[in-house]
C-alpha cells in the first residue's frame, strides 16, 4: 500500500481473506453403504433405484434394478425382503415398503414392455447352465449381458423351478413369472425344456461349452417315518403342490394335516383350502415363535381359517373304519429350545397327512465329476461360488446357504461374475464396499413423518376359494409415496441443506444432478454442512497439515 | 407457508431445497442466485450462528424488495467481523451506526427516502441482543411508537458477544458469561424476569413481530419476505446460537437453535399488531436438559452435581412459554 498517511483507503471486499486457512478438518463429500443395499441378497442398489422412483422416472428406476435382479416382478412378491429389516426407515416410524416398490417397477416393466438392452458384443463363448430355477436364470442373464451365449437345460416342463412348482399361484401369479422368464429369454438365452441332464461332463462336452453353472436346486421330499394303515393317505408337500401346478386336483379331503413348521408346511395347508378341505391343521413340534416360516405367511394362514397345533408332533396313522386317524404327541421345550416327547397322546381324525418336512437335493447328475466336496447333501463352492471342480460353478439351493428365491438370483449374479472372468482369464475386481450408512449418522430431524404404505389384501371369501393373488400391488401415486419415504442413507438426494447452511458461502451447488463442492479457500471447518446433512453423505477429516 | 401438493415425505419441508420441488417453492438459500449478502472471508468464528441468520434475513430481503435496500447496522459481533475498515464482506446497501443508535439512523434513511420519493427502497436495520435489548432499546421504542417504516432484525445470541461474552440482559437465567461467573450460591445469571424483546415490542402494537430461529430457514424466509411487504414499524427476533460464547461445538449451532424451540425455551411465533397470530408447533418435545447439556455456559447446572432445583425453574419457563403460546401440536 502507498497510500500516505491518514488517506481513506480503498474498500475492499472480505473475499481476499482466505479464511479457510482456519481449518483443521474439513468436509467431504462420500457415498455411504445403505443398509438396505448391504442386506439385500442380490445386491441391489435400492436406494439408487428408489431415488429415480422418487421423481417418477419409473423406468430408470427399473433399470438400475435390473443392473442386479431380473426379476423384480417376482422378488416383489415373494422375497422375504431383508433389506426391510435393515432399513434405517425402521428405526423412525416403519420401514420403507421396498418389496412393494420393487413390485410395482417390475409389473410396470411388463405392463410397459420394457426390455433388457442387449449385450454389447459377443464373447464367442458358451455357458452351459443347469435348470431354470431363479439361480440358473439369473447366472444366464447376467452371463447374456457379458456377452456370453448361455443354454439352459430344465428337467420340467416350464421354466421356473420351484418358483412354479412351489411357491402358489396365489402369491406368484404364473402370468408375472412367465413374462419375467420371457424377458430373459428375449435376450437371447436358450431355455431347452424337458432336458433333464443326467451327467454334467457329458452334457458339457458334447455340447462344447466352456464353463457350466449348475443349479438344480433340492427336490427330493424329507420323509419322516410314520407307520400307517394302507389307506393312510400320506403325500408329501411338493408332490402336492407340483400337481396343483400341472393342473391335477390332489385328493386331500375335507379334513387335512400338514406336518412342519416352515414355508412350505404353510403353503400347502393354504392350497389345502382352496381345494376345498375344510380343515387344515398345521402340527408343529414347536411354538409360534420358533417357526421356520415368516410371520408374515403365517398371520395369512391364520387369516384364511389354517389351524396351528403347536408343541405336537406325529406319531402313527391307523386306519379306522371312522377315516384315517393320526396320532399326535404333545411336546415339550427344553432349556435349550429343543422339544422333548411328553408321553402324553391324542388322536386326530383327518383325511390325509402331508409331510412338509424340507427338501434334499438330487446330485445324481455330477455323479461322475471328480473331486468335488459335499457338505450335509449339498455342494461347497468357494467364494466365486465354483465347486472344486475348475470352470464348473454351483449355486441355489444346492449350495450351503440360505434357502430363498432371493439368495437364489444372488448366487446367480455372482457366479456370472466369476464365470465370466475365468472364461476372459481376468480378476474380478472388488470395489471396496463404502462404510455403512447407520441410522447414528442421520439427521432424522429433517424427515416429514409419513406412514408405511399399506397393500390392500383379497378379501378372505375369495382366499378360500381361488387361488387369485392375496396381496396387491401399489399404484403409480403410492408407489411414489413410498419412494419419497426413503431417508436416502448416505447418499446425497440433493436437499440443498449443506449450501445453504454453511455460515461462510463455501459450499458450491453444481447443478442439478451434479452435487456439490466445497470453497476450501473459505471452508473453515465448521462442520455444520456435515451435522445437518439429513442422510449422513459427508465426512469431516483432519486436514493433513 | 405455501402449502404442498404432493408431500415430499423423503424432506419435508424442512430442508433448504429439495430437487423434487418446483422453482415456486424453492427457499432463496437453495438457489444460486441467492445475494450472498454477507460474503465469504467474514471473520465470523467456526459455525457463527449470526452470520447465519444475517445471510438468511439478508438474503431474503434483497430477493423480497428486489436488491432496492438499504442496511442500517448497529455494533457488535456482526459489524466486526464482517467490516473491519477498509474491508467489508456486504453486498447490499449498508451504513455503520453506533452500538446504540441504529433505530433512529435507520428512521432517518427513512425519512430521507420519504422526502426524495423513493418508495421502492426499503430499509431494514439490525443488531446483537446487547445493541437492541439495552442500549438501543429507548432508540428502537421510540421507532416502535412513532410506526417508523423500518424492518428492524434482532440477531440474538443471548449475550455480548463482540467484546467478550458480557451478560445482555437476553441472557438467560444460570448462564455464565464473562460478568456472571459460574461461582457462588448460585452460579451464572440470576434468575429474573428476563427481557423478551418480541413481547415488549408486541406491547407497542405496530404491524408485525415475529420470532424465528436459524434453525427453519423456511419459516425465517417466509417471515422476512412477509415483514419486508408491509409499511410501519416491523421486528424480527432471530435465535442465533454462538459456539464461543455458549461453549458449543460449531457443528452444534443449527442443534441448539432446534432444541431451544423444541424444548419451549424459545418459543417461534408472530405477531399482528400486538397479538399472536400464528405459531410454530413443536415437533418432537425434548427437555430442557438436552438443550442446555451441550453448552459450557450450562455446566454448573450438572457438575459435580445436577442442579435439579434450577433446571425444574429452567424447565417451567420452558413450560410456561408452551402453555402461553400454545405450542404443542
Ligand atoms: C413351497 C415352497 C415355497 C417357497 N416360497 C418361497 C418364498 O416365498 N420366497 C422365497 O424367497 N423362497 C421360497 N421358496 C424357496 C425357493 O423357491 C428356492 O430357494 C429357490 O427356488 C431355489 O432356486 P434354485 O434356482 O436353486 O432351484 P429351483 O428353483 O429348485 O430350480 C431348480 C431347477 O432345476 C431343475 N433341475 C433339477 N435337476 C435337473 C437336472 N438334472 N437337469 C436339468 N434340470 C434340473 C428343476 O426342474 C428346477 O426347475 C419356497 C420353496 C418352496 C418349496
Ligand atoms: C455505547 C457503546 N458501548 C459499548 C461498546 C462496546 N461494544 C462493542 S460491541 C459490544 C457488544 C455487542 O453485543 P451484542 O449487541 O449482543 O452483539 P454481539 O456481539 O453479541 O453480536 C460492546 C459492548 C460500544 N461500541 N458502544
Ligand atoms: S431409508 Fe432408504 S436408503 Fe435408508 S435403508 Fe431404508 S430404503 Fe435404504
Ligand atoms: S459449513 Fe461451510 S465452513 Fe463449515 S465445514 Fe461445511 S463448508 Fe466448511
Ligand atoms: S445436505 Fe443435502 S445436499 Fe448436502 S450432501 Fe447432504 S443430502 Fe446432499
Amino acid at each position: 500500500m502507498d497510500k500516505p498517511f491518514a488517506i481513506t483507503l480503498d474498500p475492499g471486499s472480505s473475499l481476499a481473506n482466505r479464511t479457510g486457512s482456519w481449518r483443521t478438518l474439513r468436509p467431504a463429500y462420500s457415498d455411504h453403504l445403505p443398509p438396505c443395499n448391504n442386506a439385500c441378497p442380490t445386491g441391489e442398489n435400492i436406494q439408487a433405484w428408489l431415488y429415480h422412483a422418487e421423481s417418477g422416472r419409473y423406468e430408470d428406476a427399473w433399470r438400475a434394478l435390473v443392473r442386479d435382479n431380473p426379476m423384480p416382478a417376482v422378488t416383489g412378491r415373494v422375497c422375504y425382503h431383508p433389506c426391510e429389516n435393515a432399513c434405517n426407515r425402521g428405526r423412525l416410524d416403519e420401514s420403507v415398503s421396498i418389496h412393494a416398490v420393487e413390485r410395482f417397477l417390475g409389473d410396470e416393466a411388463i405392463a410397459k414392455g420394457w426390455t433388457f438392452e442387449p449385450p454389447p458384443q459377443r464373447s464367442g463363448k458358451r455357458v452351459l447352465v443347469v435348470g431354470a430355477g431363479p439361480s440358473g436364470l439369473a447366472a444366464a442373464y447376467h452371463l447374456a449381458r457379458f456377452g456370453h451365449e448361455v443354454e439352459i437345460r430344465e428337467a420340467g416342463p416350464m421354466a421356473g423351478g420351484m418358483m412354479r412348482f412351489g411357491i402358489p399361484k396365489y402369491r406368484l401369479p404364473r402370468e408375472v413369472l412367465d413374462a419375467e422368464v420371457r424377458r430373459i429369454e428375449a435376450l437371447g438365452v436358450t431355455i431347452r425344456l424337458n432336458a433333464k441332464v443326467d451327467s454334467l461332463l457329458k452334457a458339457r462336452d458334447e455340447g462344447g461349452f466352456d464353463a457350466a453353472f449348475v443349479a438344480v436346486g433340492a427336490h427330493l421330499s424329507k420323509r419322516a417315518w410314520v407307520p400307517a394303515g394302507e389307506a393312510a393317505r400320506i403325500m408329501d408337500a411338493l408332490s402336492v403342490l407340483r400337481g396343483v401346478e400341472m393342473g391335477e386336483k390332489p385328493l386331500l379331503g375335507r379334513r387335512v394335516l400338514v406336518y412342519g413348521g416352515g414355508n412350505t408346511a404353510i403353503d400347502v395347508a393354504r392350497t389345502a383350502r382352496r381345494l376345498g378341505a375344510e380343515e387344515a391343521v398345521i402340527i408343529y413340534r414347536r411354538t409360534r415363535d420358533r417357526m421356520p416360516a415368516h410371520d408374515s405367511e403365517v398371520q395369512e394362514a391364520l387369516d384364511e381359517g389354517v389351524m396351528f397345533r403347536w408343541l405336537s408332533t406325529i406319531k402313527m396313522g391307523t386306519d379306522s373304519a371312522a377315516g384315517e386317524t393320526f396320532t399326535i404327541e404333545k411336546m415339550a421345550l427344553d432349556d435349550t429350545g429343543f422339544p422333548q416327547p411328553t408321553g402324553e397322546f391324542e388322536t386326530i381324525e383327518a383325511d390325509s397327512l402331508v409331510l412338509a418336512l424340507g427338501q434334499e437335493v438330487d446330485l445324481s447328475l455330477l455323479d461322475d465329476v471328480k473331486g468335488l466336496t459335499l457338505h450335509n447333501g449339498v455342494v461347497k463352492v468357494d467364494a466365486h461360488m465354483m465347486t472344486d471342480c475348475p470352470g464348473i460353478f454351483a449355486g441355489g439351493d444346492m449350495v450351503p446357504s440360505e434357502r430363498t428365491v432371493t439368495v437364489a438370483l444372488g448366487h446367480g449374479k455372482k457366479a456370472a461374475r466369476y464365470i465370466d472372468a475365468w472364461l476372459r482369464g481376468t480378476r474380478v475386481e472388488d470395489t471396496p464396499k463404502h462404510s455403512l450408512a447407520s441410522f447414528e449418522r442421520l439427521n432424522p430431524w429433517y424427515y416429514t413423518d409419513a406412514p408405511r404404505t399399506v397393500q390392500a389384501e383379497l378379501e378372505r371369501a375369495r382366499r378360500e376359494s381361488s387361488f387369485d393373488e392375496v396381496v396387491s400391488g401399489l399404484n403409480a401415486d403410492n408407489a411414489l409415496f413410498e419412494a419419497r419415504r426413503c431417508l436416502s442413507c448416505g447418499n446425497c438426494f440433493e436437499c440443498d441443506n449443506c449450501y445453504g447452511v454453511c455460515p461462510d458461502n463455501a459450499v458450491i451447488k453444481l447443478g442439478p444432478g451434479k452435487r456439490f463442492s466445497i470453497n476450501l479457500d473459505y471452508c473453515k471447518g465448521c462442520g455444520l454442512c456435515a451435522e445437518e446433512c439429513p442422510c449422513g453423505a459427508i465426512d469431516m477429516v483432519p486436514e493433513s497439515i | 407457508m405455501t402449502v404442498q401438493q404432493i408431500s415430499f415425505y423423503q424432506t419435508g419441508t424442512f430442508t433448504v431445497g429439495n430437487r423434487l420441488l418446483d422453482e415456486a417453492q424453492r427457499t432463496v438459500q437453495a438457489t444460486v442466485a441467492r445475494a450472498n449478502s454477507l460474503t465469504s472471508g467474514h471473520r465470523a468464528c467456526q459455525g457463527c450462528g449470526e452470520a447465519l441468520g444475517a445471510r438468511y434475513a439478508m438474503d431474503a430481503a434483497m430477493h423480497a424488495t428486489q436488491r432496492q435496500m438499504v442496511v442500517v447496522n448497529a455494533t457488535g459481533c456482526l459489524e466486526v467481523f464482517s467490516t473491519p475498515y477498509p474491508e467489508t464482506s456486504w453486498q447490499v446497501p449498508w451504513i455503520h451506526s453506533l452500538f446504540g443508535n441504529a433505530p433512529a439512523v435507520a428512521t432517518g434513511v427513512a425519512a430521507a427516502l420519504r422526502v426524495k420519493g423513493r418508495q421502492d427502497v426499503r430499509v431494514v436495520a439490525q443488531g446483537g441482543d446487547g445493541g437492541t435489548t439495552d442500549i438501543g432499546f429507548g432508540c428502537l421504542s421510540g421507532m416502535f411508537e412513532r410506526n417508523d417504516d423500518v424492518l428492524y432484525i434482532c440477531y440474538d445470541n443471548e449475550a455480548y458477544m463482540n467484546t467478550g461474552v458480557q451478560r445482555s440482559s437476553a441472557t438467560p437465567p444460570a448462564a455464565r458469561t464473562a460478568t456472571t461467573p459460574a461461582m457462588g450460591d448460585a452460579p451464572g445469571n440470576q434468575f429474573g424476569q428476563g427481557k423478551f424483546l418480541p413481547e415488549i415490542a408486541m406491547a407497542h402494537r405496530i404491524p408485525y413481530v415475529a420470532t424465528a430461529s436459524v434453525a427453519d430457514l423456511r419459516d425465517l424466509e417466509a417471515k422476512v419476505e412477509e415483514a419486508i411487504h408491509l409499511r410501519g414499524a416491523r421486528y424480527i427476533h432471530v435465535m442465533v446460537p454462538c459456539p464461543l460464547g455458549w461453549g458449543a461445538a460449531s457443528h452444534d449451532t443449527i442443534r441448539l437453535a432446534r432444541l431451544a424451540s423444541e424444548c419451549g425455551l424459545f418459543p417461534i411465533f408472530e405477531a399482528r399488531n400486538g397479538e399472536v397470530a400464528d405459531v410454530r408447533k413443536i415437533r418432537h418435545r425434548v427437555p430442557v436438559e438436552d438443550f442446555l447439556k451441550p453448552q459450557k455456559r450450562f455446566a454448573h447446572l450438572f457438575d459435580p452435581e445436577p442442579d435439579t432445583r434450577r433446571i425444574a425453574l429452567i424447565q417451567a419457563h420452558a413450560d410456561r412459554n408452551i402453555q402461553r403460546y400454545a405450542l404443542l401440536p
